[in-house]
């Protein structure tokens, strides 16, 4: 039961960062708030006992994503208009 | 156009959840999924097979290492795509200076990275080497390798970083990791196997059948590792410095 | 009736699927409908990740394990030997790999969507990466990332390119004729007034600065050739 509750208070959390990173108009922003989207997958999948999965999320999405995400906007204009 | 566009996606969100429905339940052991003769061969066969405790790895690198060694030429070829994208950019263009940047490295940051960065490379081999028995493989180790240097450019600047690991070396590491991978198909089959069959690899090597494909499988994955580390690496510094390579983020 | 057992079945027993719907709608709205590219590809990464969760949930068992061995059928025996070692019983099992009961079977994760994930994941990643350096490829040869202000600027270098070789002809004559006599008038009113001098390299600055920023190749082509005359 417990376990049930917490997949769905995580599914409810990816949505509302999903929601949250598409909505600011500020891109860095959106790029950390992506990073948290990644992470709160890489907990999700390693709930559900896909380990080798969480792993690679954790370092591929959460880490090279998020840091070339952030290092291409630096070189962009910060604010986007929608 | 955003409101054009809700429909279609409405379409679709009303159609899957209609699909839904016949959907089994969540964990349920008597899927068609869960009861799929291959992956039952799978889960009950790799210990007699390969004697890999790690059923993932086992799979991915040994049972269909094909699909593996295909996925790391696709890496490779994003990373020479970038390079050749990001290669003729500007020229001289001077950087607009809207945020700050510091002039010099910080010294509690480049001394705490000092400490860090060989424990981060140590600990990427080991993910590497120990793949078999625990989470990890070649492509978590080489991600961390890969981080480890993208954690040097930016304590420091990108020079500092590529003086360590320069492009051409990147790109020769990751062209390496791919011939490692293809070598050892290659191996297996003029030993008399088929491509990748690595059970055949006994004949050089003085173990039995099942412990050559575990040894293979270690080969393999450190030639994924390199791909992917260089890869990584390459990703991050012509990003950084728009294809310059000048000087980073 | 029909509509009750509807919402049971697919809202209750079933939310998981009907939350993973929802990550796959965002994120293929914000591919269509968000204007700004980096945003776009924010979208592309929760499509891709979503669909990865859940390919990931098909593999779930109920009480089952990750998918690594556990000790007692450990193909290596080590683990089996210390547990019997510690146990010291005479009667050891000797050291072989088995193959697993159907019974076993039923208590490990399904390995195989986690392995089809893996690849998508890295392959995910490539992709994006690939799609940053395109983006900041267009930002240096047009200036924004903002779709609109990209098409504006799109329509209007074509427009600019497909026009008659003979109108573009007229067109240059007219400007070389226009900046000749510009200078023709400063060389020959420098001598009273200083800011009669600056008045044509304003007008000829205007008339470049009228052209919309094209990439560096193109700005170089045509700056050879005011660069003689001025």
């Amino acid at each position: 039961m417990g376990l049930e509750i917490f997949n769905t208070f995580i599914l409810l959390l990816l949505v509302v960062a999903a929601v949250t990173s598409l909505w600011v108009k500020d891109l860095l922003v959106s790029a950390v708030v992506f990073g948290v989207y990644s992470f709160l997958m890489c907990l999700l999948w390693a709930e559900m006992g896909a380990v080798d999965v969480a792993f690679t999320e954790a370092t591929v999405g959460a880490g090279i994503s998020t840091v070339v995400m952030v290092a291409t906007i630096f070189h962009l204009r910060r604010k986007s208009n929608d | 156009m955003k409101l054009l566009s809700l429909i279609p996606v409405i379409a679709i969100g009303v159609l899957l959840l209609w699909a839904g429905q016949d959907f089994p339940k969540w964990g349920d052991v008597e899927s068609p999924a869960s009861k799929s003769p291959v992956s039952s061969h799978f889960i009950a066969n790799t210990g007699v097979d390969t004697e890999v405790p790690n059923m993932v790895t086992a799979v991915l690198a040994d049972y269909r290492g094909f699909d593996t060694m295909f996925e790391t030429v696709v890496v490779f070829i994003a990373g020479m795509a970038v390079i050749a994208i990001l290669r003729g950019s500007s020229i001289g263009r001077p950087r607009r200076k809207d945020h700050e940047v510091e002039a010099e490295p910080d010294l509690i940051v480049t001394n705490t990275v000092r400490l860090i960065v060989p424990v981060i490379q140590i600990f990427a081999f080991y993910v590497l080497a120990h793949g078999h028995v625990s989470p990890g493989g070649g492509f978590q180790g080489g991600v961390l390798m890969g981080a480890s240097f993208i954690l040097i450019a930016l304590s420091w600047d990108l020079e500092k970083a590529m003086s360590r690991f320069p492009i051409e070396r990147c790109l020769v590491v990751a062209a390496m990791g791919i011939v490692l991978y293809g070598g050892i198909g290659l191996l297996s089959m003029m030993l008399g196997g088929e491509f990748l069959d690595y059970a055949e690899l006994e004949k050089i090597l003085p173990v039995s059948r099942e412990m050559a494909r575990y040894h293979a499988m270690l080969g393999v994955e450190i030639g994924v590792g390199f791909t992917v580390a260089a890869i990584m690496f390459v990703l991050y510094a012509n990003l950084a410095s728009e294809g310059r390579l000048k000087e980073g983020l | 009736m029909e509509g009750g057992s509807l919402v049971s079945e697919l809202f209750i027993e079933r939310l998981n699927y009907c939350i993973y719907v929802i990550l796959l709608l965002i994120g293929l709205w914000a591919m269509l409908a968000k204007r700004n590219l980096v945003k776009k590809l924010i979208g592309m990464s929760i499509f891709q990740t979503a669909i990865i969760l859940f390919y990931v949930s098909i593999a779930v068992k109920k009480d089952a394990t990750i998918p690594i061995y556990l000790a007692e059928h450990d193909p290596h025996g080590s683990h089996a030997k210390v547990a019997t070692e510690e146990n010291a019983t005479e009667n050891q099992v000797a050291y072989n790999p088995v193959e697993l009961k159907p019974e076993t079977v039923k208590g490990y994760a399904n390995p195989l969507p986690h392995v089809l994930m893996l690849t998508a994941i890295v392959v995910g990643v490539a992709t994006l990466g690939l799609a940053l350096a395109l983006t900041q490829r267009i930002y240096q040869g047009y200036g924004t990332i903002e779709e609109d202000e990209l098409l504006d600027k799109l329509d209007r270098a074509d427009e600019r390119a497909s026009q008659s070789p003979i109108i573009k002809e007229k067109r240059n004559a007219q400007r070389r004729k226009s900046t000749q006599r510009a200078k023709a008038k400063a060389a020959a009113g420098s001598v009273t007034k200083s800011n009669m001098a600056a008045k044509p390299s304003a007008v000829t600055k205007g008339k470049k600065k009228a052209q919309p920023k094209k990439s560096p190749s193109k700005t170089s082509a045509t700056k050879a050739k005011p660069k003689p005359k001025s």
